[in-house]
């Protein structure tokens, strides 16, 4: 395993662990459930970010599937 | 009576969350719209795109959605062919293998021809499998005039710890049919034989994903997402070509036709946070890592902060930072007399870069059924332009322009 797997399957090992102590109570969720505060909010921003920047540099991706992929040049 | 007094004020607290917990979105029945049109434009007459979009949600009820988008996207300019300039004015022939077009001397040559129409259609439905956990079910396909795209993916998600965290576990299997315009050329052959095989060629990419969203307090959460992606069959790019230089003179030759692997597998780590701030100003953070065995390995860092204002404006400041190694296929020219390499690309997007996107969006929720905003970023790509391995008149030339492009974008939002 090169460095680089390792250095992924540490940080989601890291993602997944530890999270128990963190959260809120039900009645908490005022702030959070605001459309601004989702984490696919702007949905339409994101979308067309993935576009622009899967036609002008090598990577894409990571958010999500982008879906309808092109040919870009 | 202070008992039935606190069961009252908790009983409410419940009701109240009730109402507040759920996103601002179409109640049952009613159709949450989304329109927007992306303009693109690159300097010195290079690419412009415009991207008109429109979706539509429904609302089935019990948090089960149905949701289509089109996507219509068009682009007229020119694009570089990957050829190095010349001291020579210099001639290459259409893609269509029908014509040629010229490039001044010292000029980045750039292929005229580059005119597209895309059209995209995505559907999703999602829909809850019990009180935690979620189905979500999309289907993609696109048509260029010479590529089409059509793919398919499954996400389940799964809430524990009161809905503070939930796991994501995704899937997609995407086909691509490219029909290049000329047929498909033989690679490493010169521009000049039109040496061209069969009409049409494939790929198939599958796509997995990790992700878990942790919510860390009332007002911040975060998101990080593991992504792998294999894809194999036809990844060269048709249109593009490799300059074969004199060692001594720096002046072109021949252009071959490029040649890239026939697969590549990618990771990618994604990480992101969000935060309220006292005065309800948001602050966005997100990294991302992808690495491939291609030899690229890239850092995306994104922040964005949005301010606030009275009546449902608000204000927001972008900066993005990109920078990504070379492919391991990458050169700028090829030798005459060096052995040929079996891949090499010498398309710009394949080597080293850098990239900033500097931006701002202003907007209005205006109430819950209508939202605007306008969205202006500026986007600027460096890379080497005198290598160190440029020989003769190269070493005068610029053999990586940069690429400055302008990004507007309209939005607007309602409910009915």
């Amino acid at each position: 395993m090169t460095i680089r797997y390792q250095w992924l399957l540490l940080a989601s090992v890291l993602a997944v662990s530890g999270c128990s102590s963190l959260g809120v109570k039900p009645w908490e969720r005022d702030i959070l459930a605001r459309d601004d505060m989702l984490m696919d909010a702007d949905a339409f921003d994101l979308a067309f970010d993935e576009h622009i920047y899967f036609s002008k540099e090598a990577s894409s991706g990571g958010q999500g599937f982008a879906g309808g992929g092109c040919g870009c040049n | 009576m202070q008992l039935k007094r606190k069961k009252i004020a908790g009983l409410l607290s419940v009701a109240t969350c009730s109402l507040l917990c759920t996103p601002v979105q179409a109640d049952k029945g009613e159709w949450d719209i989304d329109a927007a049109v992306l303009y693109y434009a690159e300097d010195d007459g290079r690419v412009e795109a415009i991207e008109p979009v429109i979706s539509a949600r429904k609302d089935l009820g019990d948090e089960e959605s149905l949701s289509m988008k089109l996507v219509i996207d068009s682009l007229t300019g020119s694009s570089p062919n990957g050829a190095v300039p010349s001291t020579q004015v210099q001639t290459f022939i259409k893609p269509s293998g029908d014509g040629t077009y010229e490039v001044a001397p010292n000029e980045t040559p750039l292929d005229p021809s580059f005119k597209d129409t895309r059209v995209a259609y995505s559907m999703n439905w999602e829909k809850p499998y019990d009180r935690n956990n979620r189905r979500n079910y999309g289907f993609n396909i696109s048509k260029e005039y010479d590529f089409t795209s059509i793919s398919a993916n499954a996400l389940w998600q799964h809430d524990t710890n009161q809905k503070n965290t939930t796991y994501s576990y995704g899937f997609n299997f995407e086909f691509d049919n490219i029909e290049p315009v000329g047929d498909v050329p033989d690679p490493l052959t010169s521009m000049y034989d039109q040496e061209k095989g069969d009409s049409s060629d494939t790929r198939n990419v599958i796509d997995l994903l990790f992700g878990v969203t942790q919510v860390i307090d009332r007002t911040s959460l975060f998101q990080v997402n593991l992504t792998l992606s294999e894809a194999d069959g036809y990844m060269t790019d048709p249109y593009k070509i490799v300059s074969l230089v004199d060692g001594v003179s720096g002046e072109p030759v021949d252009q071959l036709y490029e040649n890239r692997p026939d697969s590549r597998s990618r990771q990618g780590l994604y990480g992101k946070y969000r935060k309220t701030l006292g005065n309800d100003d948001i602050f966005t953070a997100s990294y991302r890592y992808m690495t491939d065995d291609w030899g690229i390995d890239s850092n995306t860092f994104d922040f964005t902060y949005r301010f606030k204002f009275g009546n449902g404006y608000y204000l927001q400041p972008r900066l993005r930072l990109y920078d990504q190694t070379a492919a391991d296929f990458y050169t700028y020219f090829l030798v005459d007399g060096d052995p040929l390499p079996s891949d090499v690309s010498a398309d710009y997007r394949l080597g080293e870069m850098e990239a900033t996107t500097v931006g701002i969006k202003f907007g209005r929720e205006v109430d819950r059924q209508h939202s605007w905003s306008v969205r202006l970023e500026q986007y600027e790509q460096t890379g080497e332009s005198s290598p160190s391995e440029a020989v003769g008149q190269l070493r005068n030339q610029d053999l990586y322009p940069d690429v400055t492009a302008t990004i507007v974008q309209l939005s607007y939002a309602f409910i009915f």
